[in-house]
Formats: C-alpha cells, sequence, structure tokens
C-alpha cells in the first residue's frame, strides 16, 4: 500500500535549510510535510558537525569588512545585494533561536553573549521541535526518490519510498523546496553520507539548471580512517612527514594542496596541534567535543603526539555548485520548484570558494527561510484546485531502466564514480587532460545506469542515490572544463592563473547530455 | 562505527533505531537494537548521544574493528570512562548543563570573537 499524504508546500530534506524552509511556510499559514532521508534532527552535515555563522552585527563598517572579505577567495563571483540580505536575514534568524527558540548560545569572558557558531546536535534537535511545534508532519526515513508534474510542467509533489516502514510514498503538493544538501560521494566525511545529491538529480530531471558546479572539490582534514572532518583547528597544527622533518608549506586553510600531493605520493601526512597553548587547549575541548571523541577514543593526544592525516572528499557540501535560482524567493526555472541550502548554488554569497561552515550555515537559514515563504505564497496562489491536478511522475535513471535487463548494480556505479571523483589527482589537483579522461569514463557509467540500473522496494533508494552521483560528478567536470583558468576553488594545473575574460558563472545541466554554458554574473 | 550495543543497559526504547541518519540498526526479537548494516555507518555518533542509557559504543574508525578490539569490552569502556562519554560532553542527559552554553573556544585570529562551534 502506498502512503499518499497531501500538502501546500513539501520540503525534501531535514537539515537546517529544510527545517527553515519547513518551519517559515508553516508560519506563513502552509500545511506542511517535510520528508527527510534519515532522521529530521540528526541527519545532514550540520547535525553531527555543528558550524560557525556568518553572524554581523548591522554596523556597517563591520558588514562592509564582512562582504569584502571573501570576495577575492571566491573569485569575484558572489553578490553584494545578495551578500547584504543574507546578513540580515541571518542576523534576524539567529537572533529569533537565542529569544523565541532558547538555544543556550553561551557568554563571552566579557558578559557579552556569543552568537557566531551553533553546536550541531543541539541546534537540530531544537530545530526539530520547533518544526513539530509549528504543525509540520515530519516523515523520517522516507527518502525521496522522485519529483511528480502536473500537465503544465509545474512541480506538483513527489514520491519515494519509507525504509522502516517498507513501502511507498506519494505526496501531491502546490511546490516542493529541495533541501537535500550537496554531494560528498559516500566518502564519509562527517555526517555527509545521506548528501548523495539527489535533489539535483530531481531538479534537473524535470528541466532545472545547475550552476558553480565546478566548484566541487573541497576536501577536508580528518584523521586517518576516521570521519571527523571538522578543521579550524588544524590552524594550530604542524605537519610532519614520517621521518619527523616538517612538511614545508603544509597548512590547513594555505597549503592543503602539500598534503593531498604528499598522500599521493604514497607518503604518509602527520600532525601535531602543537601551536596550541594551555589556555587555548582547554577552550578547543569546550567548543568542539566530537572534534576531540575521535582522538580520546584512538587514545591519542593531539596536542603532544603525531597522528596521521588524510582528506575526504566534500564535494559540493563544502563547494559551492548546485541548483540554479533565479528570484529572490530561491525559486528554480521550474515553476513550484525551489531549492535551499547545500543543494541550491553558494555562488551568490561566495563565489566560488567556502571555507567552513560560517556562510553555509547563514545560507542555509537564508535560503530555507526565504524558499519556505515563497513557496507557501506560490501554493496558496494555486488554490484547491492544486491538489486535483493530474501529475505524471518524473524520475529516469535507476528508476525506470531504458533496456530490458538488470546489467549492473548500483554498489557497482557508486565504485565506479567514486574512482573518478574521490582521488586527488582528479578531482582535487584538476588538469584539463584528465578530467576528459575522467568524464568520458563517467559518460559511459552514465549509459549503463541509464539502460540498465533497476532496483525494487527499498533498492530503489540506493539506485538513485548512485544515479545522482554520477549525474553530480558529469556536471562539476564538465562545468570544469567549461572553465580554463583558476578562479575560487576550480583551480587548473593546466590554466593556473585567473583570466578576467572569464568573470563569469557557469550553467549547466542535462542528463543524457550534459551541457555548461558561461552566465553573465548578475543577481 | 558502531561497534557495541549493550543488551544489559538496553531499555529497547528503539530511539537509536529512528534516529541513525542511515537507518544502520532493525529492532531485535527481544527489542534490543540489531547492528544490520554495519557498511551504512558514517561514524557520526548520533546514536550515541541519543542513548538515554549510554548502551551504545562508537568507535572512531570508518571501518569494522575484529572481534578482539576492545570497543566490544563494555567493561573496559566504562572503566575508561569512553563509554557514554559524548553524551556527557554535549551536557545531554538528566541534570546536566547542555555543552552549547559553555561552548566559549579559542578566537582563531586576534580581532576574532571566541569559536563556540
Amino acid at each position: 500500500m502506498t502512503l499518499e499524504l497531501d500538502a501546500d508546500v513539501l520540503v525534501v530534506g531535514g537539515g537546517p535549510a529544510a527545517t527553515w524552509a519547513a518551519f517559515k511556510a508553516a508560519e506563513d499559514g502552509a500545511s506542511v510535510v517535510l520528508a527527510d532521508k534519515g532522521y529530521c534532527g540528526t541527519s545532514g552535515a550540520t547535525a553531527s558537525g555543528g558550524t560557525g555563522v556568518w553572524y554581523v552585527p548591522p554596523e556597517p563598517e563591520a558588514r562592509e569588512k564582512a562582504m569584502a572579505s571573501r570576495e577575492a577567495l571566491g573569485g569575484y563571483l558572489a553578490d553584494r545585494r545578495w551578500m547584504a540580505r543574507v546578513l540580515d536575514e541571518t542576523y534576524d534568524r539567529i537572533n529569533e533561536l537565542a529569544e523565541v527558540a532558547r538555544y543556550p548560545f553561551p557568554v563571552g569572558p566579557d558578559g557579552e553573549p556569543l552568537r557566531n557558531g551553533l553546536q550541531g546536535p543541539e541546534y537540530m534537535r531544537r530545530q526539530r521541535i520547533r518544526v513539530r511545534r509549528a504543525g509540520v508532519s515530519i516523515v523520517d526515513h522516507s527518502p525521496v526518490t522522485e519529483l511528480l508534474t502536473a500537465d503544465d510542467g509545474a512541480v506538483a509533489g513527489a514520491a519515494g519510498y519509507q525504509r522502516q516502514a517498507d513501502r511507498a510514498f506519494r505526496v501531491r503538493a502546490g511546490a516542493v523546496v529541495l533541501a537535500t544538501g550537496g554531494c560528498a560521494f559516500l566518502s564519509k566525511a562527517l555526517g555527509c553520507n545521506v548528501n548523495t545529491g539527489d535533489g539535483a538529480l530531481f531538479a534537473a530531471e524535470v528541466g532545472a539548471e545547475l550552476s558553480g558546479m565546478e566548484f566541487s572539490n573541497a576536501y577536508g582534514i580528518a584523521p586517518e580512517h576516521t570521519s571527523v572532518t571538522k578543521t579550524a583547528f588544524y590552524n594550530y597544527a604542524t605537519f610532519y612527514r614520517a621521518d619527523g622533518s616538517v612538511l614545508d608549506g603544509a597548512g590547513s586553510q594555505r597549503g592543503r594542496s602539500v598534503i593531498a600531493r604528499t598522500l599521493l605520493a604514497s607518503e604518509k601526512v602527520f600532525c601535531k596541534l602543537d601551536r596550541a597553548d594551555e589556555a587555548a587547549r582547554e577552550a578547543m575541548r569546550r567548543a568542539q567535543p566530537n572534534f576531540f571523541l575521535t582522538f580520546d577514543r584512538l587514545g591519542v593526544d593531539p596536542f603532544t603526539q603525531p597522528f596521521a592525516v588524510t582528506l575526504l572528499a566534500e564535494g559540493t557540501v563544502r563547494g559551492t555548485g548546485g541548483i540554479r535560482i533565479v528570484d529572490d524567493g530561491c525559486a528554480t526555472t521550474v515553476p513550484g520548484l525551489y531549492a535551499a541550502g547545500d543543494a541550491a548554488t553558494r555562488e551568490l554569497i561566495c563565489g566560488g570558494f567556502t571555507g567552513g561552515g560560517s556562510h553555509n550555515a547563514a545560507w542555509a537559514m537564508s535560503s530555507g527561510s526565504w524558499s519556505g515563504r515563497a513557496a507557501a505564497r506560490f501554493a496558496r496562489a494555486l488554490g484547491p484546485s492544486a491538489r486535483e491536478r493530474r501529475v505524471r511522475a518524473a524520475g529516469g535513471a535507476g528508476l525506470r531502466p531504458t533496456g530490458t535487463t538488470s546489467s549492473v548494480s548500483a554498489a557497482e556505479v557508486v565504485a565506479a564514480v567514486q574512482a573518478e571523483v574521490l582521488p586527488y589527482d582528479k578531482n582535487y589537483l584538476r588538469h584539463g587532460d584528465v578530467l576528459r579522461t575522467a568524464l568520458g569514463q563517467l559518460d559511459g557509467t552514465w549509459s549503463a545506469v541509464r539502460s540498465g540500473l533497476r532496483a525494487e522496494g527499498t533498492d530503489v533508494v540506493r539506485a538513485r542515490q548512485a544515479a545522482a552521483m554520477v549525474a553530480h560528478a558529469r556536471w562539476m567536470y564538465t562545468s570544469a572544463l567549461a572553465r580554463s583558468e583558476s578562479r575560487g576553488m576550480a583551480k587548473r594545473l593546466d590554466f593556473p592563473d585567473l583570466d578576467p575574460a572569464q568573470h563569469f558563472r557557469i550553467t549547466s545541466g542535462g542528463l543524457d547530455e550534459v551541457w555548461a554554458r558561461p552566465q553573465e554574473v548578475t543577481a | 562505527m558502531i561497534e557495541l550495543v549493550s543488551a544489559a543497559r538496553c531499555v529497547t526504547c528503539d530511539k537509536c533505531v529512528a534516529v541513525c541518519p542511515t537507518n544502520v540498526f532493525d529492532r531485535g526479537a527481544d527489542g534490543v537494537p540489531v547492528i544490520s548494516r554495519q557498511q551504512d555507518c558514517q561514524t557520526c555518533f548520533q546514536c550515541e548521544a541519543n542513548c538515554p542509557t549510554d548502551a551504545l559504543f562508537v568507535a572512531p574508525h570508518t571501518h569494522p574493528l575484529p572481534a578482539e578490539s576492545s570497543a566490544h569490552d563494555e567493561e573496559h569502556l566504562r572503566r575508561t570512562g569512553l563509554l557514554g562519554s559524548y553524551r556527557r560532553d554535549i551536557g545531554w542527559g538528566h541534570g546536566r548543563t547542555p555543552g552549547a552554553a559553555r561552548a566559549v573556544g579559542p578566537a582563531l585570529s586576534p580581532s576574532g570573537p571566541p569559536l563556540i562551534s
């Protein structure tokens, strides 16, 4: 039996952007269903990681400094108007968390409240409670697998499969917000294995566009064979070779590529946080208990004992590419479809680079709130007849193969994609020749998926994740090849310099035929 | 990865089954959760943080540990204070103060505010 639900607004995802979207849509009077692949409250990069927040008081000098600080890093692709409105919205939302939701922000040494960060588990536990109290119906362990469209092409809901209840479900909705996160290619970076780029696949299948997919090669530092990719405290690190000599040029903010090159040469890289004094060491434990979990359980004192490190792919979770949005309410190019958080492009406020969580968190709460309100208005304008619309399912690859035989498994597809996107010498240290070869492989994998990846019941979820990862990788490399220069995080070994003539964004899309083209930088 | 479910401590509340984002557990016949899909565990520690009786232990490794690993030795984990340490550190559980309220870290730049996450 398929579970049938209906709502004014369906929010797909369960992280910060999704919960803000659901909350603001409900506050606006909409009936809302939130469907999460895992569990709203623990799912995603923020819940497990925690995050700084781009929280800047509305003082002109501070705001100007905040906006100017990242423009060069982002390759001058951010937009001042969007930065300003995200700073405004984030300031309001964080204050709402403090004053209405009573999030327990700490107090600094001078007695002033500090609101520039959020502990992941605490933040998302409270977001779940708020969303429920606002009347939103949360359905957990309910991965969406495809969108539904009406005869006029507008998005009119979604369908999926409830893993624990072992049944299909379908939600008819006036509007849909995709807040499914970025794509980290099942690299096991902290909290990111639910982020397989599903939303981007759904969006592309109904004709939506992506933007900035070349900005998709973020790698986080973690102790070898572990998951915690929190990197702020590596500012206190010295990196060493196996023989104990200092690894010249290696660092967290600048010099991560030196770590990648050394690892590629089959040499281990070791690290000690030996630049933290006693006071800093104590404070670090209070700020990031999860950072120290790994070390305490390995029996390593990270301040005095060297530990081996690795780099885990964080793709478009920390990278800035995602679904292209075209107005202030975070609408996509498809009516009824909105995108928020890491699923949407973050270029508008970061251009081609974000280092840590602060802009990402600000973007999630801002784009989430805007998309929720806009989706509620869109659904209201459709009126009650919206639910009578005839709908058709839009999913293709992994759901409705074009061939008649089952010729490839989801696990094989995942392995094939990972072989092209995880290695540092393909995705991190990019070269056109290597990208072209990788893209050829990925095109072949897509053809195999399209014709012969077939799954039933709960396995449909894995098949769709695999398909989404292949699609993501192809938009990434097609976009990276369209930029014959180095800008933001999209650096090319064969074009090491920024080319002022390529001061544009790159829009991409398509599934069987992937395309990418320059797009003028405007708001 | 999740390495230990203590049947002795478990109160069969199903919380870990519900909160695991990657659906690693199934409810066992006796109500105690079973680690059915360990390979899907993403080592995010959320099950442990949400377990009201500290009946779970997540090792930091992203690969399964051998049977003889101390990650399966409940008495060792209890003695060393590792069992339930994440929940304690984030201040979850009756009578505890949320860690968020005292999360004042170092400032990473001379002019910047203290890090609080």
